[in-house]
């Protein structure tokens, strides 16, 4: 019997599920625990921008109610989490982190937060972004910083940085992040806890608000891998409403979690080690490659020599297209606008240049530029040329490896402040999860090690549709390690 | 794993990318309806000019005949059936709007 609330909150979703069915605890016990946790920490961590407590309490009711009725719940039934403030909640303001979409409150729920409510799950609130997602850090939200749970000088990466500190530091069970170009993986890697970015168009886009449509992807937050499949169960699946969404039946991914690795081809790209990578983070990495040795994966150094020109592919493909996704905020339509003015055209440009803050500035005009005529065929259409020979030679990868492994992050979470003047130097912390993004391909962070007392990432990439793969192989690592049993003192 | 190439993204020193002029920033602000002050003018231009050095790198890949993705998965016309549902309220979507009038929408005057 457990009855204490400071261990309920530190359980994984399974086993909150184990002890819901077993009925030694109810949904509604949970969710007061979480809440009472929200109240304790979120004055030093600011994960939440709001936090839906009678909602909660109300959908914990109906949960316990369909248990007591005898209805068969899925595994998030009961369980708390949390959705990241970029995904559409029906009655529930969203603000994708951003001034212009102040008292917005969309007419309708996103994809994924259909599935999460018709599985069951308890939403207790939005978590903290940077805005529209677009930053490494989540220092660019319009609701303030989100900190660090291992240390609040810190940041806890982004642009999912809300909800990666809030199951890292107990305030929901699981949570939903999205992920353009590392937003899920580097955040997750920075605060110790397992993120996956599923294979592009598995998970519905639908209601989810647009930042890089073609790079885009949905995807949990959770303290292990067994709980990311799970999550990944619930939420993927085909939607009609997103035309990527891939049409295939939904997969078992649990059933991916075998535990045996042994005679798995894993190779270790030589481009991901980038100068500049933190010794401590090297070091747990090459750790965690004996770990993988010791549980009869074969390792192979690889080289995917184009792994170099990610970067510079990404900062012109995904601007360019939130640039096109961005010209709905106008001022007329919904969000917080600047009316008082002679015209439509004030509107728009005052709008605009009151609403949305220097990142996002920036990466409009960035966009704007190299689509612009005469830029056009020198960088959007360049960018999209060496985006087909990266896929080619990922694709050329896999017919030798089942996946391939790298850290997740060069560094360990950065002091707050120590990136926002320099948007190239934030812009290199996603150097190791961007090339995934514009291939389409699924990858996982998993904890993998620690470094100055701080967590340190590592990153599973597979094929197109290898998402079981992934899961697979993260697993068997966290099951030969201790990694993701560390939490933070906070 | 040592190994002797240079990894990472390559950010040269020397640059062929000229400096961005204040000039084309503030055209580039106006095709997207941006306002922005003198002061972000200037600190843009600088930004801006930081970033699009990092992709002349790009001009390095031979992509002679190479067809362009914009689509990682295979994009198909995706249709419906032509029957008539249930479409969000109209009174949910007007509540939104900064501004609306009989059912409408309204704006600021467009001409004039």
């Amino acid at each position: 019997m457990v009855s204490n609330g400071s261990e309920l909150i530190g359980l994984t979703a399974h086993e909150g599920q184990d002890l819901l069915s077993s009925g030694d605890v109810s949904s509604v016990e949970l969710t007061e625990a979480i809440l009472a946790r929200v109240d304790e920490v979120e004055p030093r961590l600011n994960s939440y921008i709001t936090v839906t407590r009678e909602l909660a309490l109300s959908a914990a009711r109906d949960a316990d109610a369909a248990r007591a009725a005898g209805e068969a719940g899925g595994p998030l039934s009961g369980v708390p989490v949390m959705v990241k403030d970029n995904m559409s909640t029906q009655g529930v303001p969203t603000t994708a982190g951003s001034r212009i979409l102040l008292g917005y409150t969309p007419p309708y729920d996103a994809h994924v937060v259909e599935q999460l409510r018709s599985g069951g799950a308890v939403i207790i609130g939005k978590g903290n972004l940077d805005e529209f997602a677009m930053g490494s850090s989540t220092e660019h939200s319009a609701f303030d910083a989100t900190r660090n749970p291992w240390d609040t000088d810190r940041v806890p990466g982004g642009s999912s940085g809300g909800p990666a500190a809030g199951v890292a530091a107990s305030e929901c069970f699981i949570s939903l992040g999205s992920d353009t170009g590392g937003s899920i993986r580097q955040p997750a890697a920075l605060c110790g806890i397992v993120g996956m970015k599923p294979t592009y168009g598995l998970v519905s886009r639908y209601g989810l608000i647009a930042f890089g449509s073609s790079l885009d992807q949905i995807g949990p937050f959770t303290r292990d891998v067994r709980d990311a499949a799970d999550a990944l169960s619930v939420i993927s699946g085909h939607d009609r409403r997103d035309s990527t969404s891939i049409d295939m039946p939904g997969q078992d991914f649990p059933s991916a979690l075998s535990g045996d690795i042994s005679g798995m081809r894993l190779g270790v790209p030589r481009e991901y080690l980038v100068d500049g990578m933190e010794v401590g983070v090297k070091a747990a990495f090459e750790k965690s490659l004996e770990t993988l040795e010791g549980l009869g994966a074969t390792l192979e150094e690889v080289s995917l020599p184009l792994t170099n020109q990610a970067l510079a592919v990404y900062y012109i493909i995904a601007p360019s297209e939130a640039s096109a996704n961005l010209a709905r905020y106008d001022g007329f339509k919904y969000g917080n606008a600047v009316n008082d003015v002679p015209t439509a055209w004030d509107v728009m440009n005052q709008t605009r240049e009151q609403g949305f803050g220097p990142e996002v500035k920036r990466r409009i005009l960035i966009g704007a530029y190299t689509l612009s005529a005469g830029y056009y065929d020198a960088y959007y259409k360049k960018a999209q040329q060496v985006r087909t020979l990266i896929i080619r030679e990922f694709a050329e990868t896999f017919e030798k490896f089942d996946a391939l492994v790298t850290p997740t992050s060069p560094t360990v979470a950065f002091k707050s402040g120590e990136k926002m003047d320099d948007p190239v130097a934030m812009y290199l912390s996603d150097v190791c999860t961007i090339p995934v993004n514009i291939a389409g391909l699924p990858a996982i962070s998993v904890p993998g090690g620690m470094s100055e007392d701080l967590p340190v990432g590592l990153q599973f990439i597979g094929p197109q549709m290898g998402d079981g793969t992934v899961l697979r192989v993260a697993h068997a690592y966290e099951q030969a390690t201790e990694w993701h049993k560390f939490k933070p003192a906070l | 794993m040592a190994c002797g190439l240079r990894n990472g993204p390559v950010l040269s020193e020397e640059t062929t990318t000229p400096e961005l002029t204040t000039d084309e920033v503030r055209h580039i602000a106006a095709l997207t309806r941006l306002g922005l002050s003198d002061d972000e003018v200037e600190m843009m231009r600088g930004q801006l000019s930081s970033i699009l050095r990092v992709f002349e790198s790009l001009q390095q890949v031979d992509t002679e005949g190479v067809e362009p993705t914009g689509h990682t998965t295979e994009v198909r016309t995706v249709l419906r059936d032509d029957a008539p549902r249930e479409s969000l309220g109209r009174d949910g979507i007007l509540k939104n709007a900064p501004d609306s009038e009989a059912g409408y929408v309204r704006v600021r005057p467009i001409l004039g």
